[in-house]
């Protein structure tokens, strides 16, 4: 029998980035929140301190912030005839775990998506025509447009600090920045971070070739800066530990350094860490929550009564939550019926290593946003019925990026697939560190009727629960996309005059085994309608008006491009509807 | 039946007299209490504000603060204005004991009567809490009072702030706020061995509690003659600034008192302050090169991230090293505490962040951290004496064993 808390207002289900937003807006508005986190507490000076943090082998190579498979993972299998296995390895993406979730290890590139994007389906079609989507893709247009986000991809660039230069200022194009970008309604808060060696010669070389180069949005602070919220960061000192890593100088954002110092003092909020969200609880009809359960580190089972709850875990981990609680219908690819867990995609990241022999290019420097980078190549700002082949839906941005090169992850560009070891090993090192540079593209993933999320019949977690099985294959269309856009990865490395080293392009089966990205998308996607989607526009559940969820699981389909400040400004713009209607009189805020 | 009017009277009498003081009055007090951070001592760790029982550690044994709410028993219930004025202007209580010099009176006797009477009404609006207070143990002969008179006869003399009317306003409004109720001097100023502060040595800085209370006068070199007048209100206003970040007992008391303080205040305290004459300086012995070249190296590996290859630190996050308080002190212990086991900013109202130092005291030995210490006390401008490493050795036992 569980121990029941005194109730509160809402409840939190995860305390990552769209959590520490949940908190700020409910109270600052007086409400009673519990966020409930299955890790551990993480502070900056802590956990993150740069006397211990820059510890590659702790944190990236083995993992330290990540999620172990023995304590959450997922089965897989490529499509719904086969027999899915668990991943009992942490692979194809990385996911966080601890308070500030995975928004504390990411690399902090800080992109908005184009306006096309958010009218994917109709717009391709209005240009294309129909026939550019194969029949069994389920890619479709966004719950919300460009301008309805546009406030809250501002506000979400001041809250985490972003480092960049703006492109389109109300229509007014402004040089350096992107041109093709969509209108903002003001700069970014802080200047970009400065150019290298290695994103002056990129950038150079795209202008050459007619491209339109431009520094990619960072949310590491390129200055000292104070956000609305009265919190402090630190200026970016280039150390190179940024995706794996928290960051302890307060200049890569994470709800430690942007959100959380004001929301941990407010009144009414209580964070219970270690404490993993086994299911919602509903009424007898199933469509009211009235709170949650959830198990504490000791294996005491808790009940938590809350008026709203907030689903704010990873997007893999929300639809598995909302599967295991029976709320909405699951999804089932043989009658295309039930919304949760269709439309799950996963980014396609591809690359083209290449070295320029006898150069330096300083790579220990650097920060996971400090990139210079191209949009001619992302969402239809290319004519898809000109690419060598059959077109394709789908597009991403290129770009070189200078992370900061540690020294085990980089050991040499394709040294793993020659099997090196040894003095050829260190040769090699010797000859490539300093000279290799990398262009990538990130490249968008479309779904399909057979990509989805759904409840494992045979694996079970350490709570009982069935695991969250993934269906998921890379498809004909996307792998058309992927060759085009590392093709154009090539043609920029060679115009650079490099060698090229490695071709990294996606192809069927997918790898589960090697980490690309950790941009999962989908499973509970916002729509317009309910027969489309989990959520409307505000994330609230088509099915259950008093549960919330917010993260990339609301995306149709992965864009072309980093997912965190999408995922940021659709959750605050359903916290200001949540705030401005919902409190005031509960109920569906968009009819079904 | 005339005893039975006279009676009605009486009934209602008692009423009148409970009339409750003025509003602005009640206020002024609130605001005047927060100056004296009266809260910091009048409260128990956990426990009801002003209610008293938080054990002051002195060289002479433990006192405990008293109850300061309107609590008839175990609180000021039963004190009158007299009362109240006697214990902040003679340092007696009600029935006319002395009261240890814990209760900082050597300084509150400079508050004039309004403010007193201020504090006062607004005490008499808190919440009553029946908290009798644990009795003091002192070591003898200090557990008698009587002996307080003697000390007092060495170095309490009652007296009222005279205004100096060659100062401008703002300067004597500083010296007030100072020298009277924000009794500064309790931790800033050196005492002598009979714990009465030091004269000459006015907030020429003074060890107290395992941390020292850095020289805030007007000396450029360890005091505040280099800040801005601003800088000195926004760091007692939000608890940092450009330079500098409180820490340890002083960001309690931005935390309780400072922060609460009117811009105008605090300016006057800023010029008060850098009016003041430091110490006379000593030419500090030099570190040798072997240390400062240890010391560099731990500087740059360890420290240099945040606080900067020339220690400038970060605005408002991360402090700067030339001229800080704690790292140029005479007593390093702050700036070798701070190193051991970190330190963590309070969140004030109009700085909500809490940027905190790292512990180092798994990481580096005593000797690198006296080279690292003598490295920061030495550079830039610093000129601290060097720190040697039985310094460390010894507080890192000290730590240990709190």
């Amino acid at each position: 029998m569980a121990t029941r808390k005194p109730a509160v207002d809402a409840v939190i289900c995860g305390f990552g980035a769209t959590g520490a937003l949940v908190a700020e807006a409910l109270t600052a508005q007086g409400l009673r929140v519990v966020a409930l986190e299955r890790g551990s507490m993480l502070t900056t000076a802590g956990d993150f301190a740069p006397a211990i943090q820059m510890d590659e082998l702790r944190f990236q190579q083995r993992h330290g912030l990540m999620v172990q498979p023995a304590q959450s993972t997922q089965t897989f299998r490529y499509n719904s005839q086969a027999e899915a296995l668990p991943m009992r390895d942490i692979g194809a993406w990385q996911i966080g775990t601890g308070v500030g979730g995975s928004a504390t290890h990411w690399a902090g590139q800080a992109f908005r998506l184009m306006p096309d994007e958010f009218r994917l389906r109709s717009h391709l079609t209005a240009r294309y025509g129909a026939d550019l989507f194969p029949d069994d893709m389920t890619s479709q247009d966004w719950a919300v447009s460009y301008d309805e986000l546009e406030p809250f991809y501002d506000r979400y660039e001041k809250l985490l600090g972003v480092s960049g230069q703006a492109g389109n200022l109300r229509g007014t194009i402004i040089p350096g920045g992107n041109p093709l970008e969509g209108p903002r309604s003001d700069h970014y808060p802080n200047p970009p971070l400065l150019r290298m060696k290695s994103t002056d010669l990129f950038d150079r070389t795209a202008k050459s070739l007619g491209l339109h180069p431009y520094p990619c949005a960072a949310a590491q602070a390129s200055r000292p800066y104070t956000n609305p919220l009265g919190v402090r960061m630190g200026a970016c000192t280039y150390c190179g530990f940024c995706s794996g890593f928290g960051c302890g100088n307060y200049s890569k954002s994470s709800p430690q350094t942007t959100i959380l110092p004001v929301v941990m003092q407010r009144d009414g909020f209580e964070l219970r860490v270690r404490s993993v969200v086994t299911r919602i609880l509903t009424d007898n009809l199933g469509k009211h929550a009235t709170g949650v359960e959830y198990v504490d580190a000791s294996g005491e089972t808790f009940e938590q009564p809350a008026d709203m709850v907030f689903v704010c875990s990873f997007t893999l981990a929300n639809s598995h939550l909302l599967l295991v609680s029976g709320i909405g219908e699951a999804y089932d690819p043989a009658t295309g019926k039930g919304t949760v867990g269709r439309n799950y995609a996963f980014q396609l990241w591809g690359a083209s290593d290449f070295l320029l022999a006898g150069q330096t290019f300083d790579p220990w420097i650097g920060a996971g946003g400090l990139g210079q980078i191209i949009d001619d190549y992302d969402c239809d700002n290319f004519d898809h019925r000109a690419v060598p082949g059959k077109p394709f839906v789908g597009g991403g941005y290129i770009g070189l990026f200078q992370y900061g090169n540690q020294p085990i992850g980089t050991l040499a560009p394709g040294s793993g697939k020659d099997a090196m070891w040894g003095s050829a090993l260190k040769r090699k090192m010797a000859d490539t560190y300093a000279g290799a540079l990398q262009v990538q593209a990130m490249g968008a993933n479309q779904s399909y009727k057979d990509c989805y999320l759904s409840l494992d019949p045979t694996y079970k977690d350490p709570y009982g629960r069935p695991l969250l099985r993934v269906t998921y294959d890379i498809k004909d269309n996307d792998r058309l996309m992927s060759r085009f856009l590392v093709d154009q990865c090539e043609r920029i490395a060679k115009a650079m005059g490099g060698t090229i080293l490695d071709r990294i392009d996606r192809a069927s089966p997918f790898d589960t085994t090697q980490f690309q990205t950790t941009h999962n998308s989908g499973g509970t996607a916002a729509s317009a309608t309910p027969d489309k989607g989990v959520v409307n526009k505000f994330g609230q559940t088509w099915s259950t008006p008093n549960v919330f969820v917010y993260g990339a699981s609301q995306f149709p389909q992965t864009p072309g491009r980093n997912p965190t400040m999408t995922v940021g400004a659709t959750t605050l713009l359903g916290l200001d509807a949540v705030v401005k209607t919902y409190v005031k009189s509960p109920g569906a805020m968009v009819p079904a | 039946m005339k005893a039975l009017w006279l009676l009605a009277a009486l009934l209602v009498a008692p009423a009148a007299w409970a009339q409750s003081p003025p509003y602005p009055q009640i206020e002024r007090g609130r605001y005047l209490a927060a100056v004296g951070d009266c809260v910091a001592c009048h409260t128990a760790p956990g426990g009801p504000a002003f209610a008293g029982g938080l054990g002051l550690a002195t060289p002479f044994g433990t006192i405990y603060a008293s109850n300061l709410t309107p609590d008839p028993a175990t609180g000021l219930g039963r004190w009158s204005e007299d009362d109240f004025w006697n214990a902040l202007h003679n340092g007696r209580d009600r029935a006319g004991a002395h009261l240890y010099p814990a209760m900082p009176y050597t300084w509150t006797t400079r508050t004039t009567r309004a403010d007193s009477d201020a504090i006062f009404a607004y005490l008499r609006t808190l919440p009553a809490v029946a908290r009798a207070k644990p009795a003091n143990d002192l070591y003898p002969p200090l557990n008698f009072r009587i002996s307080v008179a003697g000390w007092n006869r060495l170095f309490f003399t009652p007296g009222t702030f005279t205004p100096d009317p060659k100062k401008s306003a703002a300067w004597n409004r500083g010296a007030y706020l100072v020298t009277g109720l924000g009794h500064c001097g309790g931790c800033h100023t050196k005492l002598n061995l009979l714990g009465a502060a030091e004269t000459g040595a006015a907030l020429q800085g003074n060890t107290l509690d395992g941390w020292y209370a850095p020289d805030i006068t007007g000396d450029r070199a360890t005091g505040l003659g280099g800040w801005k007048a601003d800088e000195i209100v926004a760091y007692l206003q939000t608890g940092r600034n450009a330079r500098a970040i409180a820490t340890g007992p002083m960001a309690d008391v931005v935390m309780h008192s400072t922060q609460f303080m009117t811009p105008a205040d605090l300016r006057a305290i800023a010029t008060y302050l850098q009016s003041l004459p430091g110490p006379a300086s000593t030419p500090a012995a030099a570190a040798s090169p072997k240390v400062q070249t240890a010391g560099m190296a731990i500087y740059r590996d360890n420290c240099a991230a945040c606080h900067g290859a020339s220690g400038t630190g970060a605005a408002e996050l991360i402090p700067a090293l030339p001229g800080d308080g704690a790292v140029v002190g005479t007593d390093p212990v702050s700036v070798l505490r701070v190193i051991l086991h970190g330190a963590t900013a309070n969140r004030t109202r109009s700085a909500p962040s809490d940027p905190a130092m790292p512990a180092f005291d798994w990481k580096l030995t005593d000797a690198q951290v006296a080279a690292v210490a003598t490295f920061i006390r030495s550079n830039w401008g610093n000129r601290a004496s060097p720190v040697d490493a039985s310094t460390v050795g010894d507080l890192r036992t000290r730590l240990r064993n709190n």
